[in-house]
């Protein structure tokens, strides 16, 4: 290992109980961020609940082809991601720079089409707040209840598009370093644990998807 | 080693099974299943969720304490989520 890079610091016995607690760490984290979204997916299951029919309503205002389109380019980015990892364990630089690159590319792409997404919103009229102009026509819809959703909804995909952007900044910083050679075969814990970051943000969006876009029976 | 190698193989067909997940939830949902839908989306979004954990983080060849903790963030979300709605569909 010595060859390798590896840096033991002083309070570990060895390279293997370093990367146990490295890893172990980002997990508690994780789990923290886990309650983090829990919270907000909590309210979201209370009041849908509450008003079934105005979340279906809300939901059926969101397009399903811009959200699967984004989670396909999320589910690749944690591909990229993944083989980011796997050619850091080799010491394969080029590689390295290469898939941390495309994992940015994507990050930004999910945000792009986020950004068109949300902007279709506001012209529509459904962000929350005095410029929420949404009026129903049915007795069965209530408007107040509608902007209930779109709350929940802006405030659950801006949460998540922040962590994206904290995601892409920590990718920046990898792939600067990465090129200059400063990881290697026996040394990459940042590229390792910024991977854990990166696909828990695509579990939250794996979940926000069905909750958000996918709500069912769109031929009512 | 320090760190366990997956091979390349296994990442290519998680990420395949990912994408075929995906079509799948979406093609389902278009079907009127009244709350199944909710069920059968949820149930497809847990499955995307394992696959990303244990093979993408690493959580199948991790440690068992690693696992743990991973476990103890459901385990607390499950607490919460549980108890708050023995409350709300009871009212």
């Amino acid at each position: 290992m010595a060859d390798s890079g590896a840096v033991l610091h002083e309070q570990f016995d060895d390279l293997a109980q370093q990367h146990s607690a490295v890893t172990l760490g980002m997990w508690a984290f994780l789990a923290t961020e886990v309650l983090f979204f829990g919270g907000l997916i909590l309210s979201y299951v209370v009041y849908r609940h509450a008003y079934p029919h105005e979340f279906q309503f809300a939901s059926h205002q969101l397009s399903v082809k811009l959200g699967t389109l984004n989670t396909a380019v999320l589910l690749c980015s944690s591909l990229s991601m993944a083989l980011a990892v796997h050619a850091a364990q080799f010491g394969a630089r080029k590689r390295l720079v290469f898939f941390l690159i495309v994992t940015m590319a994507l990050g930004a792409t999910f945000l792009t089409i986020k950004g068109f997404e949300w902007r279709t919103d506001w012209v529509d009229g459904f962000v929350p707040g005095s410029h929420f102009s949404f009026v129903s026509h049915t007795p069965r819809v209530d408007a107040r209840k509608v902007e209930l959703f779109f709350c929940l909804y802006f405030v659950m995909t801006g949460l998540h598009g922040l962590h994206m952007l904290i995601g892409i900044a920590l990718l920046g910083f990898l792939t600067v370093h990465a090129s200059r050679g400063k990881y290697s075969s026996g040394n990459f814990a940042p590229i390792e644990l910024t991977g854990l970051y990166w696909h828990f943000v695509d579990i939250v969006w794996i979940f926000l998807f069905p909750l958000l876009y996918l709500i069912g029976n769109h031929a009512a | 080693m320090a760190t366990h190698i997956v091979p390349l193989r296994t990442y290519i067909l998680v990420w395949v099974a990912l994408m075929i997940l995906l079509a799948l939830t979406v093609a389902l949902d278009s079907l009127d299943l009244g709350w199944g839908n909710t069920v059968v989306a949820m149930t497809i979004a847990v499955v995307k969720a394992l696959l990303v954990a244990c093979f993408f983080m690493h959580l199948y060849y991790g440690e068992k304490l690693t696992r743990v903790f991973a476990a103890a963030g459901i385990f607390w979300l499950f607490i919460m989520i549980t108890l708050a709605l023995c409350d709300f569909t009871t009212r």
